[in-house]
């Protein structure tokens, strides 16, 4: 099977400063890999590059077999490269179906087009459907969503992505800042995730949740990438010392 | 490793609204509605206490004082609909008041030289129109263009370019008005759909002003007149515009949430620019409706109106947060200004107790919109 996504030697600075270095990373459709590393360690550069917030300074990405460039969040977007960041993506001010359709709003025809205005019911409808489809049930769809729970929130991102067919899923630490519970069913969606196909790269700094749902994970270290593991094949004592920079895959282990 | 693959059905939860006690609830409502409340409560006191103050020879509510306090808010409420628009995208226009005298003067120096150069009246009027929207939509295209491009804080540039807009109105009117305007405009400023003769002989006239005089001019009351009648389409467009169109929609967008509305797409620099000329354009027909109504251009007649507009906005709900606000509840507000305005000048109250009186409703208006996310709580918090 080929992968929906390929990055080789990429390299981003910051001045003096090598953020990521010349990393290579392959993700195949259906699997949830997570991303791992101390503060610092460069994931969240690598993956603002693949979404287009930062440009490489050197390497490549192909993308659903094709070279990609983009030079702006919006081009990752419409390829299908989703990022779903906690609280960035939602305006808390409208409802469900506002915010699944925010940008894509759905018109009318009134008095052949001298009047659009929205469809309201599509699009509550079709929200609904795409949270069905999740397996999510909401009380209501037409309160604005500031009174939905941090949890509930992150699914009406996560059913927004899915329903825009969004080809690559990319989520930064989805269930900081979460009650136990809701944490639990993010991961739970991300299972659904896999199960519909998504592939998901998953950034996050709780090791239970990584083994929970990741299928394989990368661990970096200095911009470096210093393991690639399946999830099966490890545990967490072994992660967090590639964390720590005490192992690396990189470079000859010295006896101590 | 935990079952991975689990098809259990995700219960995201009962609604929070669902979890508030039923006390919470009708204090939720009731904050909601406060402003149609107040605005109610409000007509009842002045209907009493007008009637007692007068030993019963006065009435708050007639016809002519419904009229009086509809020609009262035009120009209020035609700065605060753009201004409406503005700040639920979470910016504010503070160069309204002066964009208004500037194009008051704009619309009038437009209809003298139409019509002095052989125009006949109703189209030079016309010209005056659009002369008056398209010199306030060119100073919002300014405004805008300085926040969204330039990144000029909402409050800055608007600041700065109501300076501006002022010396240009002094100058353009070499002075502070602009006479010597056609005749016939005064009837196009101050007609009416329908007249009304109260007592004896009297009746309901439409769109023809009956001839009166002497005394029974004390009888005739104007029923919608023409600025009323032109502001209320221009209210409902506002209200189809931010409530059923995708334009609306991002508006709202913008407001709650700009970098969601970045993320997705939404063209946000385009949008705030357009909203400053919406601001500017109907400030723009405020001023020309004053041309109308005044027979001539004045370069200062905006500059009081700023903040009575700012005051019915917020008012009505709308948030200095951005984000929140409709247009119905700008109406509300407006209402509440001259209903009190004029309610105080029938208790013969000193006219300076109007200020203390609308400064604290606009004060008790925030309380109140605040006090409704003390009950239902940030989701942020938890």
């Amino acid at each position: 099977m080929d992968p929906i996504l390929s990055i080789r030697g990429m390299v981003k600075r910051f001045g003096g400063l090598t953020a990521v270095s010349s990393v290579d990373l392959d993700i195949y459709p259906g699997e949830v890999v997570a991303l791992l590393g101390d503060n610092g360690a460069g994931k969240s550069t690598l993956i603002k590059c693949v979404s287009g917030v930062y440009h490489a300074d050197a390497g490549t990405i192909e993308f659903q077999g094709q070279r990609v460039n983009f030079s702006r969040p919006i081009d990752a977007r419409r390829q299908g490269i989703e990022t779903i960041y906690q609280d960035l993506s939602l305006a808390n001010n409208l409802d469900v179906g506002a915010n699944i359709f925010l940008g894509r709003e759905v018109q009318k025809r009134v008095l052949g087009g001298l009047f659009k205005p929205l469809n309201e019911q599509y699009m509550l409808d079709q929200a609904k459907a795409a949270l069905d489809a999740l397996e999510i049930h909401f009380p209501d769809l037409t309160q604005p969503i500031e009174s939905l729970s941090g949890g509930q929130r992150q699914a009406v991102a996560i059913a927004r992505a899915v329903y825009w067919d969004a080809k690559l899923m990319i989520m930064d630490e989805p269930t900081n800042n979460l009650g136990v519970p809701e944490q639990r069913k993010v991961l739970e969606l991300i299972g659904k995730l896999r199960q519909e196909g998504v592939p998901v790269i998953l950034i996050s700094h709780t090791l239970p949740d990584v083994f929970a749902v990741s299928d394989r994970l990368i661990v970096m270290h200095r911009g470096r990438k210093v393991t690639e593991k399946k999830t099966a094949d490890t545990d967490t004592q072994e992660v967090v010392q590639y964390m720590v920079g005490a192992l690396d895959d990189t470079r000859e282990q010295l006896p101590n | 490793m935990p079952d991975r693959g689990s098809n259990a059905v995700i219960e995201m939860g009962a609604d929070r609204l669902a979890d508030i006690s039923p006390l919470k609830k009708s204090v939720l409502l009731l904050s909601r509605l406060w402003a149609w409340a107040f605005l109610g409560s409000m007509i009842l006191f002045f209907i009493v206490s007008v009637k007692i103050t007068s030993d019963g020879a006065v009435n708050f509510l007639t016809v002519r004082n419904s009229q009086n306090i509809l020609v009262a808010i035009t120009p209020v409420l035609l700065l605060g609909l753009g201004q409406t628009f503005v700040i639920i995208g979470k910016g504010i226009d503070l160069s309204v008041g002066w964009v208004m005298s500037l194009t008051s003067v704009l619309a009038a120096l437009a209809i003298r030289g139409a019509f002095n150069a052989g125009v006949p009246l109703f189209p030079s009027i016309v010209l005056g129109l659009l002369a008056a929207v398209a010199g306030g939509a060119l100073v919002g295209f300014f405004n805008g263009t300085l926040v969204a491009k330039l990144k000029v804080p909402a409050f800055i540039a608007t600041l700065g370019s109501s300076f501006i807009v002022r010396g240009v109105a002094l100058l353009m009117a070499e002075n502070t008005t602009v006479s010597g305007l056609p005749r016939g405009i005064r009837d196009y400023g101050n007609n009416a759909l329908f007249y009304l003769i109260r007592g004896e002989g009297g009746g309901l006239f439409f769109l023809e002003r009956p001839e009166v005089t002497g005394a029974m001019l004390r009888n005739l009351d104007r029923i919608l007149p023409y600025p009323v009648l032109l502001t209320a389409f221009v209210v409902a467009i506002a209200i189809y515009v931010l409530r059923r169109t995708k334009f609306g929609r991002h508006t709202y967008a913008i407001g709650g949430n700009v970098e969601a509305a970045l993320r997705t797409g939404i063209p946000v620099d385009r949008h705030i620019i357009m909203l400053y000329v919406m601001s500017g354009s109907t400030a723009g027909i405020a001023g020309f409706l004053s041309t109308l109504r005044f027979s001539a251009g004045s370069a200062v007649i905006g500059d009081p109106l700023l903040l009575s507009s700012i005051a019915a906005v917020i008012i009505g709900g709308v948030s200095l947060f951005g984000g929140a606000g409709t247009v119905v509840g700008t109406v509300i507000g407006a209402l509440i200004v001259a209903v009190l305005t004029t309610g105080l000048v029938m208790l013969n109250v000193q006219p300076f107790w109007q200020f203390i009186v609308v400064g604290t409703v606009v004060i008790l208006a925030v309380i109140i919109d605040q006090s409704r996310d003390l009950i239902v709580g940030r989701a942020q918090s938890e």
